[in-house]
């Protein structure tokens, strides 16, 4: 079961990510933004549905991805907690996005060449998909970090809140340790040198500083979730739950 | 299958358009991979351009349906994930059609580079020639545009934005 539970776990991350980007639609700051976040929310939606698709055949009792994102609460949901907190301002949303796209990008070049072949088309895909969500963000961090004052203050803000939030990206359990064993998974461990070498070098050419070593935030991937996860789901469930099986 | 079978049914399938490229088939897109008889199951393989892209779902409900209106009562659309979807699939007079309702075609996608490439603002960007006048005084305003596949462009010498179809 540790693949099923490994497959909630990418598919979680890029589903929550991705809802909390769709929730800018209509409120971006510039039109061309608005349509950016859209996009990329649509791309992680689209990835979590092949992940969770691919869990519940997984899994074996004929759950499909809608009924997993629908009707599972929050202590079953395995997503980071980073992808989880509200959107806070666009310097938040954009260094957020920064933080998990570089991250994505090392994870998913990994898996693209999975032992699980299906695993492996869908990160072969994803890869593609977040080449162009990294050079977003990170262009977007270049700007705000050594723009303006206010740009500047924002985004050294959101790297200050965010920054104990990202520990987690890169521990590995039982269930991670035992897909990469197997070649299905990838080396978390492995990925945070390539991680951290990337975003010191925009942070730094951003003129943001790291903070110094805050307490770690973790639990995600046990379902140990902030308050934040339950009200998202909440609204994102609701007419699902409201009307179980309506088509539309 | 009989011989030429194969054939006949692909070309059924060019009546199937993209619903966001209405003068695009989806046999000349590349979204499909192959067609097999499974005992008296016609099967359809499909792969989808982007993770996330809408137009499959309609796309595939209009396999369905071209398909029952040609006979075959029995089909079954099976999606295929590797390899990925790329848009050097797209021939040389699909990226005309492209030009002639003024999309800019996507270039080959080049060896793609690593990170550090990806994380710089002094990136080459590469000139995307005017789909309307063929400059290549044109500037991009955002890499990601109206749908999943297409960026926004606008071209300093006809004033004239424009959509890029993306390498990808």
């Amino acid at each position: 079961m540790n693949l099923f539970e490994y497959l909630l776990r990418l598919g979680d991350d890029r589903l929550v990510l991705g809802h909390r980007l769709s929730e800018w639609c209509g409120h971006g700051p510039i039109l061309e933004e608005d349509i950016a976040l859209a996009n990329i929310a649509l791309d992680l939606i689209g990835q979590a549905t092949l992940y969770l698709k691919l869990a519940g055949e997984t899994e074996g009792k004929g759950r499909t991805a809608d009924e997993l994102v629908y009707f599972r609460d929050a202590i079953d949901y395995r997503n980071l907690q980073i992808v989880e907190l509200p959107n806070g301002d666009y310097a938040f949303t954009i260094v957020r996005q920064f933080l998990f796209d570089v991250f994505s990008y090392h994870l998913l070049e990994q898996l693209q060449k999975s032992a699980n072949t299906e695993i492996g088309g869908i990160s072969a895909k994803a890869f593609k998909e977040v080449r162009y969500h990294v050079r977003h963000s990170s262009e977007w961090v270049l700007r705000m970090g050594d723009g303006t004052e206010e740009s500047h203050t924002r985004a050294q803000k959101a790297v200050n809140d965010l920054w104990r939030f990202t520990a987690e990206m890169f521990e590995s359990d039982e269930v991670d340790r035992e897909m990469a064993a197997a070649g299905i998974g990838a080396d978390v461990e492995a990925i945070r040198p390539k991680w951290e070498a990337v975003v010191k070098d925009v942070l730094g050419r951003a003129t943001l500083t790291i903070p110094n070593d805050p307490p770690a935030m973790t639990g995600g991937r046990r379902g140990r979730h902030t308050e934040h996860l339950s009200r998202m789901l909440a609204e994102m469930q609701v007419v699902a739950r409201t009307h179980p099986g309506a088509q539309w | 299958m009989v011989i030429g079978a194969r054939e006949n049914i692909l070309e059924i399938l060019t009546e199937v358009k993209d619903p966001e490229l209405p003068m695009i088939d989806i046999v000349e897109l590349g979204i499909v991979r192959d067609v097999a008889l499974d005992g008296d199951q016609l099967r359809v393989d499909v792969t989808p351009t982007y993770s996330g892209c809408p137009a499959i779902q309609v796309i595939e409900q209009d396999i369905v349906t071209t398909l029952h209106a040609h006979g075959f009562d029995n089909v079954r659309v099976n999606t295929v994930l590797s390899p990925a979807w790329t848009t050097d699939w797209l021939s040389d007079a699909t990226k005309q059609k492209l030009r002639d309702n003024g999309i800019a075609p996507p270039g080959s996608v080049a060896e793609t580079g690593g990170i550090a490439e990806l994380v710089s603002l002094r990136r080459a960007r590469a000139s995307v020639e005017c789909p309307f006048c063929g400059s290549s005084n044109t500037q991009e305003k955002s890499e990601f545009g109206s749908t999943a596949c297409k960026a926004i462009h606008y071209c300093d010498s006809c004033h004239q934005p424009f959509d890029h179809f993306k390498s990808f």
